[in-house]
């Protein structure tokens, strides 16, 4: 039994096929990268996972459920969670209140947010949320006010204070430094200890040193599966990223 | 007869809204103060040589609307461009344009209704019925106008820049379009073509400074029903309106009919944005 | 000190202000503040909407107006006990928002102002239209022993000035703390996370149309509440209370004072309430600083007073 499961899952936007016919199948606790040229499909593929676009046709399972007709708020307390890839924060609110909103959240999960909650835990949350990713010296500060590569991590601390048991990252290495990369990876790795995580990148270092498996899409479709060292090897894969 | 002079002095008013609204993407709530603006200049226009009311008519016939027009652009200039455009705020800032019109009216105006003479006074007589020849005139010119105003967006240069202002802004930007220019143009013509509306209304209901709501409303509902975006659909829906109002009118007291109407517009507004006849959804 | 104890020493502050006020003031600003406080707490339910979550309202006078009438027509033609009155107007300006709120809160920016223009506008069209039960235009006036009567073992006439202004004062200064209450929970965390970025707030896991939907409910309720108190304070109920006019200017009282502020609201309303009496005086046509107020804060003071105070100074500012 897979964890998440999608079967020809499709979308189309205005007759042209972003996502056609996709199966795919993620183990628990697998850290899977999706890798593509750009106008594969990625973000469409995740954001039909996520909810955040509706299917043209096909299903989702998610931990043994049919998750397909549920709305994005009710996967999220499923506990799937999409980082952006174009960033999507509150600028105009502080750090702390940013991971707080996603804290206080999962908190909540199992009842309405006028029940009260535990202050103390959920303070708790947000603080330790903010350490993992690096930015809890900043907590006070205005969130519009980081620098991009910044941003990012906040979106993933966000992601992390809700508590994940699917974790979706689009893009999150773009605009973090050399050092910074490294440390993103290993905080993925610990993510990935209580998490399954799916990864889109285009660096391909990050991409070789985190995934178990990797999915490789092309025109909306999966082009192939793999172990890294099987993709890297792989004819067709070549030939759609080199274009020969 | 009289529901026909209705739905084509509110054809012309709904299509100054519906104009702004297509090409600028925003709610002009002060549109029923430039109709107004329109009728009470007319009186002012005619009263300069009440000798000649039919002179003094035609005088106010060109001269009302380009008033109106030049108060459209400083209003435009000096409010709505530094604001972007921004739906929400425009919405917010024209109606207080609508409160400083109105209030400034009635301070150079005053309180009261003012009668203007109509320009000819000849009746037609039909076998089972008489009829004033003014509003076989009002008739004639708004038809004229509105054939006159499909021709200058269909078939003309400036239509073409409008239309291509209204579809892509940037884009437009990009190839040399002057968009400021268009924007004034076009907030300016919605303006007149309210206004032409209030010059040729008013021999028949008089001139009165809080004369603009009923028009905004109306206006709002043609272009509701008849789609945000569409010139056929806003003159469809104005005469199924305007023809319908005696008739609604008949079976329910006019208020009860302006309750249902109202309501019935809210609810095309939420399922339907698009409008009835719009044919494009979004 | 720290963010919290500013905060409650300033709205405490502003509090006792208004209780001394009561014991200095001649008796024409006497009736004025009491008017005022009233209307700021139509201000402040409207400020919850447009401040906190973001939806501009065009329609509030409906749910003033149900607070007005839902209160003033039972105790007028049954003698309804003022203090069911008032429950009842509240509670029924509740029951509309949360209703009319189902419907509107389909479509959003330009469409949610106009749909909810035109629901008030069929409201205000039924004030007329039932003109034998409201007198339209004309209005009612309540009697003097429809405004005498005994709660909790207090004697109480509410057209005696001093139990007026506390009455109102007690309105307001609950208006107020319910607000701050709200603003600075979780859920008034959700409400400023959508009125920021609704689409993040639904992949926080947040419904935000139930979110919106009860602040909708709850705007209404404090509009209403305050529309009741209205008509119970200063006897008389018309139908220009449900006109376009009075959900423009809770508008301008809120944009005037700072929109998304706790405080603003009642600086607003006291500043408008104000310029309108004195100009009143002087012109026919006074509603034209309505106008000139509204484009002026518009193009150049978007924040308002307490906003931008709270920008350039004091960013504790609830």
């Amino acid at each position: 039994m897979s964890f998440l499961r999608t079967e020809a899952l499709s979308r189309s936007f205005g007759g042209l096929a972003a996502v056609a016919g996709v199966d795919l199948s993620v183990e628990p606790g697998e850290i899977r990268a999706i890798i593509g040229p750009n106008g594969a499909g990625k973000t469409t593929l995740v954001s039909l996972i996520s909810g955040r676009v509706p299917p043209s046709s096909g299903r989702i399972e998610f931990d043994g459920d049919d998750i397909t007709a549920l709305k994005p708020w009710e996967r999220v307390l499923r506990g799937i969670v999409y980082t952006f890839q174009i960033t999507s924060i509150f600028r105009n609110l502080t750090l702390a209140e940013n991971v707080m909103l996603a804290a206080q959240r999962a908190a909540s999960r199992d009842q309405p947010l006028w029940r009260g909650l535990d202050d103390r835990a959920v303070t708790q949350a947000v603080d330790a949320a903010l350490e993992r990713v690096g930015l809890a010296s900043r907590a006070q500060e205005l969130a519009g006010e980081l620098a991009y590569g910044h941003q990012r991590l906040l979106e993933v601390a966000m992601g992390l204070a809700l508590r994940p048991k699917l974790l979706i990252l689009d893009e999150p290495t773009q605009g973090l430094s050399e050092q910074e990369i490294a440390d993103f990876c290993a905080l993925v790795r610990s993510i990935a200890m209580d998490a399954t995580i799916l990864l889109i990148e285009h660096n391909m270092d990050v991409v070789m040193a985190l995934a178990q498996r990797i999915t490789v899409m092309n025109n909306g479709a999966l082009l192939a599966e793999g172990t890294p060292d099987q993709i890297m090897n792989h004819a067709e894969v070549q030939r759609a990223y080199l274009g020969t | 007869m009289e529901g026909t002079v209705t739905a084509f002095v509110l054809a012309l008013t709904a299509l100054g809204l519906s104009l702004v609204f297509g090409v600028m993407r925003i709610v002009n709530v002060a549109h029923g103060e430039f109709f107004m603006l329109g009728a009470v200049l007319a009186w002012g226009f005619t009263a300069l040589i009440p000798e000649l009311p039919f002179w003094g008519f035609m005088l106010a016939l060109l001269a009302a609307p380009v008033c109106v027009a030049a108060i459209a652009v400083i209003a435009d200039a000096l409010v709505l461009r530094r604001l972007n455009y921004e739906p929400e705020a425009t919405i917010v800032a024209t109606i207080g344009l609508l409160y400083i019109l109105q209030q400034s009216v009635l301070t150079l105006y005053g309180p009261n209704a003012q009668p203007v003479v109509a320009p000819i006074s000849f009746r037609v007589v039909l076998p089972w019925f008489g009829y004033s020849g003014y509003k076989l005139v009002v008739i004639g010119a708004a038809a004229l106008l509105l054939i006159g105003v499909w021709y200058a967006i269909t078939r003309t240069k400036f239509g073409l820049v409008m239309r291509a202002t209204q579809f892509d802004r940037e884009t437009a930007q990009a190839f040399g379009v002057p968009v400021k220019l268009v924007y004034a143009a076009v907030f300016a013509l919605g303006a007149a073509l309210a206004a032409i509306a209030g010059v040729l209304v008013v021999p028949l209901q008089q001139a009165h400074y809080l004369m603009g709501l009923d028009p905004l409303l109306l206006s709002f509902i043609v272009v509701i029903i008849g789609g945000l975006d569409s010139l056929k659909g806003t003159v469809v829906a104005a005469f199924i309106i305007g023809l319908s109002d005696g008739i609604i009118s008949m079976f329910f007291s006019p208020t009860l009919a302006k309750i249902i109407a109202t309501l019935a517009v809210a609810l095309v507004l939420v399922w339907r944005p698009q409008g009835l006849f719009g044919a494009r959804a979004r | 000190m720290t963010g919290r104890a500013r905060v409650w020493v300033l709205h405490g502050g502003v509090i006792l202000l208004l209780f001394l006020l009561q014991f200095v003031l001649p008796d024409y600003h006497h009736t004025n503040v009491a008017r005022i406080m009233v209307l700021a707490t139509y201000a402040i339910g409207y400020n919850l909407l447009i401040g906190y979550t973001g939806l501009l309202s065009l329609g509030h006078a409906m749910f003033f107006a149900t607070g007005l009438y839902g209160a003033g027509l039972p105790i007028y033609y049954f003698g309804l006990h003022p203090v069911a009155g008032f429950l009842l107007g509240a509670l029924l300006a509740l029951v509309l928002a949360f209703v009319v709120g189902l419907i509107v809160l389909r479509t959003s920016g330009v469409a949610f102002m106009i749909v909810t223009m035109m629901f008030a506008q069929a409201f205000f069209l039924a004030t007329l239209y039932f003109n034998g039960v409201t007198r339209g235009d004309e209005g009612l006036v309540l009697a003097a022993e429809a405004r005498r009567f005994g709660f909790l073992g207090l004697d109480l006439d509410l057209a005696e000035p001093a139990t007026r202004y506390n009455m109102a004062l007690s309105l307001f200064t609950g208006a107020l703390l319910i607000c701050l209450a709200l603003v600075r929970s979780p859920l008034g965390r959700v409400m400023i996370a959508i009125r920021e970025n609704e689409e993040r707030t639904r992949m926080l896991g947040y419904n935000a149309r139930d979110y919106k939907l009860l602040a909708l409910s709850l705007s209404g309720l404090l509009s209403g509440a305050a529309g009741a108190a209205y008509v119970l304070l200063f006897a008389y109920m018309g139908s220009s209370f449900a006109a376009i006019q009075y959900s423009i200017l809770p508008l301008l009282w809120v944009l005037l004072g700072g929109i998304g502020t706790v405080i603003g609201p009642l600086i607003g309303t006291a500043l408008m309430f104000y310029l309108i009496d004195k100009t009143s005086e002087v012109m026919q046509s006074y509603l034209i600083v309505v106008g000139a107020v509204l484009v002026a804060l518009v193009l150049f003071f978007p924040k308002g007073l307490a906003g931008t105070l709270r920008q350039r100074y004091a960013r504790w500012l609830p």
